[in-house]
Parts: structure tokens; C-alpha cells; sequence
């Protein structure tokens, strides 16, 4: 147990450096650092002093190790286009993308556990098929065109909701919140709809497949025929039986959604880190493309270390399995 | 002719011809294909040649004939006058050319590695499955938009246009490499063991012509499935870059392009601008994805 723990500690720390040494290169060799920082009026001297400012001139070992110390203490240098430090851009945008992940999260699984279970439950029923057969068609809509659909229906022609930014925001020390506001409540419904939809159908179909195995194990034929209710068989014993995948999956969907929250955020002009990931592609703005690119690596391999993880500790027969191997 | 008639009497084609959902995929599928190659014959006009255009023509209303110059556009037009039918036809050729070639592209890459990492194994075999694993942990668009920043930081800016349709093929085939080497890999680790293979090695056949020759083709029928599931997901990803602004140029918009900029004409009610092309989008995707589920179920032994 021990052993695995550390051997899938170790993989992932040689996973983030070599990250990081992509990242480090972008830095270092797509376009010229000094050209980037100096304008056209720039002496040699000048040029001379940036590199030598910089590191330029150390060996290229050295540069690497220096910039992974800087990114450890959060210095992940200065914005080409904004000419302001990235830690404290995105320090800025993370509050916006976290509280349009979370709502997405908190709807996915409400929804997709609810309507796994109804789908299961009333497995041939005329409303079970027609949420299953719509939940495909949602699974092969591209996110943008869903977006752009809730804009249409509830922006244009209802009128209910905003369909771009996040309403007034409240500032709550560093952090900015939509929560306090009526208009940042709005604003936040059709974008974590739009995000949330994929990761619902997803545990939707993953919470009606398992129900469907449990439903026919002898325990809850037993469980019928000791006579107890329906609601206690189906939620007291199917269901809690069902959580430990979809527990595991709605873990890893975490990462996913931080990931697709980037198109989201563009249709919905929703400023988070996404969108400024999407403008810093467009413009070449490579510190701020290194530091997502850092960022989200961290945040993966993370989310999978916990998972792998916590399978250990759910799932005995993994360990038993690999101190076998072990001897 | 003799092998169209073993086709037309093969149960492949049998369930084909059962399975209503597959027969409807298909023919959308080739008629989208079709109307793409033909685009520059079925198009009223050329819409990137400015020369076509008249400006006069500009927010024509599908099916009526134009307030100043009386032309009728059968699904109208956009600000500039510029046809959809006729932009739409040239955006499914940009998105189809980029699918295809992605998963071309894709498809010899993943195969190449996944038969190495298969026929030699060991260490060889898990730096290329390590690699795999690492980039799967990403999703695939977040690959393929790294890839598509750096080439872009990459290249001198008076050149980004003309290479952005090349970009966006090796930036969608990069991430989507990998379910081809598993799938082939696991094939390849099948093969490798079988008679035919050690009597190849045996008369001494080198292990490449052993790799081609004889373990690729048995590993042929679910990368044949792979490779459709993949177009659908490739079309739709390269649509969701060319949305975001990072995919295909302006000189050569796809569909997703012409989705992005339809989306500007949301609320002043020319809904036809991004009506037709989403609809498009939808179908081509659609289709291709049932078809390549049909192929998933038809190709699957434990189905039969």
C-alpha cells in the first residue's frame, strides 16, 4: 500500500515537471523573451541588461530550475498584452470560473442522480425513454451550440436572462461573488446549464446502469420480500450501493468541467480563466498560456492522484492484490 | 464485380440494410460528403471572392426576393451579402477536409506507435503507453488548443493564415492519437502470439514487413470504428475551435466560423445566419456518430 502511495506520488511529480519544461520552453523559445518586454526604441545595451536580468545568458538547466522555484512561490512573470504580473490576473478571474464550476457541479449531480434514478426505477416507462433518447441527442450537440440554443430561447426571445458577463459582483475580500446579487444570480443560471449538461447525462446514464445491476442482486430481493417500502429498497439500499462510481467519475468529471468552462465562457463572454486562456491563445500571450497550462496540470494530476487514491481505500481488493505482487 | 456481390451478400451488408437508423447516417453522410466536393459546382456563387458579392444583397431574408436588387436567396444572406447556401457549402468542405485529414492523421500516428509499443514491448512499450496515459488524464480540446497557442507562437505572424488550416489538423490529430495506439496495441499484443506469426518470423521476415503485412490488417476492423466515432468528434472539435476565434482563418471559415459569426446576428433577428450553418453542423455530426455506433454493434463479435 505503502509502495503504490509513493510510487503514484513520485509519478505524478515527474508528470508536473515535465509539464512544467513545456511550459518552460514557450517561455524560452517561442518568440524572443526580450523582444516581447522591449519596445522598438531599445539600445543593445538595453538588450544586454534584460537577458542578464532575466537569466538568459545561464545554461539552460539552471534557467529551468529558476523557473521552477519562481512558479512554486506563485511568480509566473508578467502578461505581454496586460503588462501586469499573471499571478494577479488570474487571482482575479479564478473566483468567476470556481463559482461557474461548482453551481455546474451541484447541478449535474442533483440532476443526473435524480433523473439516474427515475430512469431506473421506471425503466420502461413512456417519460424514462423519452429523458433517455433526448439525453443522447444532448450527448452529441457540441457544448457552443446548447449555449447558444439557452441564449436564444430565454436571452432573445423570452427575455428572462442576461446572455453574457456575470451581473454586479460583490467583493468579498480578494474574492468576487455572484452570489449576492439578484443580477449576478441570473446571470449565473444559463452558463452553468450550458456546462453542467454533459457531466448530468453522463451521471445520469452511469447512476441508471448501476441501479439497474444493483435492482437485480438477491439483496434486494430480500429486501422485498422482508417487505419493506420501495423508497427505503430504491434509496437506502439500491442507491447508497450505486455511489461509489459515480462518486469516483463525478471526481475526475471536476477537472473536465474547469476544462470545457473555457467554451462556455466564451459563448457567454463569462469572465473567468477560460476566457482569458482563449484571448491569451489568440494574442500569443505566453506567460498567461503557461500559467493556465500549469494551473490545470496541477489541478489534474491532483484530482487523479486522489482518485486513484481513494480506490485503495474503497476497494480492498486492489490492495490485497498488489501486496501479492509485492512479495 | 465479383466483390461487390460478395459485399452486396455479406451480413455485414445484410444488417446494414436492417438497421433504418444506419441507412438514413449513411446516405446523410455521403450526401454532405458529396455536396462538399461539389461545392464550387453547386454554389451560386464564390462567397471569398469579393468581386461576387453586392453589398445591395446584404440581410436578404431566406426565400424572399431582396428590397433593392430582387434576387432571392434560398436560405438569404449575411451583412456583406455573401449567399449562406454558398457559405455553408464552402464551410462544410473546410470542416470535412480538417475531420478527415485529422483523423488520417490520427489514425497512421496512433497505429504506428500502438503496433510498436505492441510487437516490441518492454521499455519502448511503456514510454509510448506512459505517454498515452499522461495525455489522456487532459481532455482532448484542451490538447488541441495548447498545441494550436504554441504553433501559433511558433510561427511568424505574416504566415499564421495560410498555415492555420494545417495547424488545426495536427492540433486535433495530436489529441486524439491515443485511443488508435491502445486499440491497436491491444490487437498487436493478441496477434504477436499466434502461429501465423512466429512461422513468419521463422522463413525471416523482418520485423517491420511482420508489423504491416500481417498484425495490421487483423487489427483493421475496430480501428475502422475508432476512426468513425473519431470524425464526429473531430468535426465537432474542430467546429468548437473555429467558434472560439483559434481555428480556421477568416479567409477560409468553417462551419464553426460561420456559427461564431452568426452568433453577432443573434439579437438584431437575422437568425438565419446562424441557423442554417448550426444545422449543418448538427446533421453532419449526428449522422457520423450514429453511423459509427451502428459500425461499433455491427463489427462486435459478442453482438452477433
Amino acid at each position: 500500500m505503502l509502495a503504490y502511495v509513493i510510487r503514484r506520488v513520485f509519478q505524478s511529480l515527474f508528470v508536473l515537471l515535465m509539464v512544467g519544461l513545456v511550459a518552460f520552453s514557450m517561455f524560452r523559445f517561442v518568440g524572443d523573451p526580450v523582444d516581447n518586454l522591449l519596445g522598438q526604441e531599445r539600445t543593445q545595451a538595453d538588450i544586454e541588461r534584460v537577458r542578464e536580468q532575466l537569466g538568459l545568458n545561464d545554461p539552460f538547466p539552471i534557467q529551468y530550475v529558476k523557473f521552477l522555484g519562481n512558479v512554486t512561490r506563485g511568480n509566473f512573470g508578467v502578461s505581454y498584452r496586460q503588462g501586469r504580473p499573471v499571478a494577479d490576473i488570474i487571482a482575479e478571474r479564478a473566483p468567476a470560473t470556481l463559482e461557474l464550476a461548482g453551481v455546474s457541479a451541484l447541478l449535474a449531480v442533483v440532476f443526473g442522480v435524480g433523473l439516474g434514478v427515475f430512469t431506473a426505477i421506471r425503466r420502461d416507462g413512456i417519460v424514462a425513454n423519452f429523458i433517455m433518447t433526448t439525453s443522447l441527442i444532448g450527448v452529441s450537440l457540441p457544448t457552443f451550440l446548447i449555449g447558444i440554443l439557452l441564449i436564444y430561447i430565454f436571452a432573445v426571445e423570452l427575455g428572462w436572462l442576461p446572455s453574457f458577463g456575470r451581473g454586479e459582483t460583490v467583493q468579498l475580500g480578494w474574492w468576487s461573488t455572484g452570489f449576492l446579487t439578484e443580477s449576478g444570480l441570473k446571470a449565473i443560471i444559463l452558463p452553468a446549464i450550458t456546462l453542467g449538461l454533459y457531466q448530468m447525462t453522463l451521471i445520469m446514464r452511469l447512476v441508471r446502469a448501476e441501479m439497474l445491476e444493483v435492482l437485480r442482486t438477491d439483496y434486494i430481493k430480500f429486501a422485498r420480500a422482508r417487505g419493506l417500502s420501495e423508497r427505503a429498497i430504491n434509496f437506502g439500499h439500491a442507491l447508497k450501493n450505486t455511489m461509489v462510481p459515480v462518486i469516483t467519475v463525478t471526481g475526475l468529471q471536476i477537472g473536465s468541467i474547469i476544462a470545457f468552462a473555457i467554451i462556455t465562457e466564451t459563448v457567454f463572454q463569462w469572465p473567468g480563466v477560460g476566457l482569458l486562456f482563449i484571448n491569451a491563445i489568440q494574442f500569443v500571450d505566453i506567460p498567461v498560456m503557461a500559467a493556465y497550462l500549469m494551473l490545470i496540470s496541477v489541478m489534474f494530476v491532483l484530482i487523479n492522484l486522489i482518485v486513484d487514491l481513494l480506490y485503495f481505500a474503497i476497494d480492498p481488493r486492489l490492495s490485497a492484490d498488489a501486496s501479492s505482487r509485492g512479495h | 464485380m465479383n466483390n461487390l456481390s460478395r459485399f452486396l451478400a455479406s451480413d455485414f451488408f445484410y444488417k446494414f440494410r436492417r438497421s433504418p437508423v444506419a441507412v438514413i447516417a449513411f446516405i446523410v453522410t455521403v450526401f454532405l460528403v458529396l455536396s462538399a466536393v461539389l461545392a464550387p459546382l453547386l454554389a451560386t456563387q464564390n462567397p471569398f471572392d469579393p468581386g461576387s458579392l453586392n453589398l445591395m444583397n446584404g440581410f436578404s431574408k431566406p426565400g424572399v426576393p431582396n428590397d433593392f436588387t430582387g434576387e432571392t436567396f434560398m436560405l438569404g444572406t449575411d451583412d456583406q451579402g455573401r449567399d449562406i447556401y454558398s457559405t455553408i457549402l464552402y464551410g462544410l468542405r473546410v470542416s470535412l477536409f480538417v475531420g478527415f485529414s485529422a483523423v488520417v492523421f490520427a489514425m497512421v500516428l496512433g497505429a504506428t506507435l500502438g503496433l510498436i509499443a505492441g510487437y516490441t514491448g518492454g521499455r519502448t512499450d511503456t514510454i509510448i503507453m506512459r505517454i498515452a496515459d499522461i495525455q489522456l488524464t487532459f481532455p482532448a480540446i484542451l490538447v488541441a488548443l495548447l498545441i494550436f497557442g504554441i504553433a501559433k507562437g511558433i510561427t511568424p505572424p505574416s504566415y499564421r493564415d495560410e498555415v492555420a488550416i494545417w495547424v488545426l489538423i495536427i492540433a486535433i490529430g495530436l489529441s486524439d492519437w491515443v485511443q488508435f495506439a491502445r486499440v491497436v496495441r491491444g490487437a498487436t499484443l493478441v496477434e504477436r502470439n499466434k502461429e501465423y506469426v512466429q512461422a513468419a518470423k521463422l522463413i525471416g521476415r523482418s520485423p517491420f514487413s511482420i508489423m504491416i503485412k500481417h498484425i495490421l490488417p487483423n487489427t483493421l476492423g475496430p480501428v475502422l470504428v475508432i476512426a468513425t466515432i473519431s470524425l464526429a468528434l473531430a468535426i465537432i472539435a474542430e467546429a468548437t475551435l473555429s467558434f472560439l476565434g483559434v481555428g480556421a482563418p477568416p479567409t477560409q471559415p468553417s462551419l464553426g466560423t460561420l456559427i461564431r459569426i452568426g452568433q453577432g446576428f443573434l439579437f438584431s433577428g437575422e437568425w438565419w445566419i446562424l441557423f442554417y450553418p448550426a444545422m449543418t453542423l448538427l446533421l453532419l455530426a449526428l449522422s457520423v456518430n450514429l453511423l459509427g455506433d451502428w459500425l461499433r454493434d455491427a463489427l462486435n463479435p459478442k453482438l452477433k
